[in-house]
């Protein structure tokens, strides 16, 4: 398993499929779908011209999630997912060959190209409204932030580069 | 060409429709172009954390606004004397207008512990009134699903921002001589026309603002529906109102509560207006004079107590 995975992220890279890495660094080591394989912080600076990035605490969000991958990762990880849809499908819980989150979830999904290749995706009938990659973060990140007390306000995960400052015509905070 | 083919199209699905009476209000209007492109705003998914303003600002090289864009205390500002004007879009909101072509409000609905945002912008009809309203065809429908104008042929006498159901033609009085529509105008000219997405939609951090071909939305709005029972209402704004529009909306609580106009017509808004622009040519022709015609009126009620020797001086 292990194997197999290095090889395709080799062929990923050799292709030059840059263009995919560019939302988070560091993920792509995970194997095995063990916690211990799992990265223990990730940087996520898909949209760094206006905010920098932010180093997201893997480690402490697997402790708050007590060790389940499913609550993030739908149903990729190897065990049964928890959302209704993905169960019709996933519910035998074969891990994917990748969980990191821009592997299925693009940086920029609404691109002429990318709204292209999704239409080829053969699950296409039940995956037509997968959210971007910005977006799935924050589907998945807000909820769970609103419910249990966590950071909420846009800055108070992001700080805004200059460029971000003068995009809000704001004064730095 | 496209434009008049459009119209042509559009003239003879309400003719049909006259004749034949179907069951189905969207089988008797001109569904758009088949591959134009829409949004999906979904107000269950909204924050209020205004990017989207603050992209579009950037993208179309709007003026410096009054607030800051992360300024949230626009939400509770009340707007000009809109107060008494719910459901179409007022109850004291903000609006759309020649610095700004969209806007964010905040509503609270009695029953729902937080509040609803709601983005407004043009549209971006089917079948546009402000386009069939026009008599100088100043705007058009790209097959892409964009409505823009053409802001040299314009005379400004602002038909468009009357026939608008949803209130959006602005205009920008830089010259008294040159009034220029300001709207959405879908970034047709940096983005979309390249197949890209709006700046808004790309901005929303929370997938808010969903861009597909409008077809395909209207499928992942039935989705998101049936796959989140108690989460949505079971209505898709904007599918047949007036005739259908390219922005369409899901909402968790009744659209009434929400900003919009629930009253409004499943046909297009100026069906008549078709087959009175079969006349064109001739209003065109006849249009300098009749513009004329309604200065002399004006500058005649001005003159008020000139007898008619000094009316023929002055014309
Ligand atoms: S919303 Fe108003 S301005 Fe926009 S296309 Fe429709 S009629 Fe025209
Ligand atoms: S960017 Fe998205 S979430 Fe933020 S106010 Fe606009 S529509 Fe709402």
């Amino acid at each position: 398993m292990k194997r197999r995975r290095k090889s395709r992220m080799f062929w990923l890279s050799a292709t030059g499929c840059m263009a995919l890495f560019a939302g988070l660094n560091g993920v792509t080591a995970v194997a095995g779908m063990s916690i211990s394989d799992a990265p223990d912080e990730v940087t996520i600076d898909s949209i760094a011209e206006f905010y920098q990035p932010v180093a997201f605490n893997h480690a402490m969000h697997t402790d708050i999630t007590s060790g389940d991958c499913t609550v993030c990762h739908h149903h990729t990880t190897g065990s049964p997912p928890k959302e209704k849809p993905c169960i019709n499908c996933h519910n035998g819980g074969k891990e994917a060959d990748t969980v990191s989150c821009r592997e299925c979830h693009l940086a920029k999904p609404f691109e002429a190209a990318a709204v292209q290749e999704q239409q080829k995706d053969v699950d296409r009938y039940y995956h037509i409204d997968k959210p971007g990659l910005k977006v799935a973060y924050h589907l998945n990140c807000l909820g769970c932030h609103q419910a249990t007390g966590g950071p909420v306000g846009c800055q108070d995960c992001h700080i805004r580069t200059e460029a971000g400052d003068k995009l809000f015509h704001a004064k730095k905070r | 060409m496209e434009r008049r083919s459009f119209l042509k199209g559009a003239l003879s699905a309400g003719l049909a429709a006259s004749v034949v009476k179907t069951e189905k209000s969207e089988a008797a209007t001109f569904d758009g172009y088949p591959d134009g492109m829409g949004v999906l705003v979904d107000l269950t998914r909204c924050v209020g954390c205004r990017s989207c303003e603050a992209a579009c600002n950037k993208e179309q090289g709007l003026p410096e606004p009054e607030k800051p864009f992360d300024d949230m205390s626009v939400f509770d500002a009340h707007g000009h004397g809109e107060e008494h004007a719910e459901g179409h879009g007022g109850g004291g909101k903000r609006r759309t207008d020649e610095k700004a072509y969209t806007v964010v409000n905040k509503y609270d609905v009695p029953g729902i512990d937080h509040p609803i945002f709601r983005k407004m912008q043009c549209n971006h009809c089917n079948e546009p009134a402000c386009l069939t309203s026009c008599f100088v065809n100043a705007y058009t429908k790209t097959p892409e699903g964009a409505v823009i104008y053409n802001p040299d042929v314009c005379v400004g006498c602002r038909t468009c921002m009357v026939a608008c159901p949803f209130y959006v033609p602005t205009f920008k009085y830089s010259s008294a001589f040159k009034p220029r529509i300001m709207k959405c105008i879908f970034c047709y000219d940096t983005r979309l026309k390249f197949g890209r997405p709006p700046a808004c939609v790309e901005a929303c951090p929370m997938g808010a603002l969903t861009f597909g071909k409008r077809k395909e939305l209207l499928d992942i709005g039935r989705q998101r529906i049936r796959e989140n029972p108690g989460s949505y209402v079971n209505y898709i704004y904007g599918e047949h109102e007036a005739g259908g529009t390219a922005w369409m909306y899901l909402s968790p609580a009744p659209f009434e509560k929400v900003g919009f106009d629930t009253h409004l017509p499943k046909e297009p808004i100026l069906n008549y207006v078709k087959e009175f622009l079969g006349a064109v040519p001739m209003v065109l022709t006849i249009w300098p004079a009749l513009f004329a015609g309604f200065h002399l009126l004006a500058t005649r009620k001005d003159g008020h107590g000139h007898d008619e020797t000094s009316e023929e001086e002055n014309s």
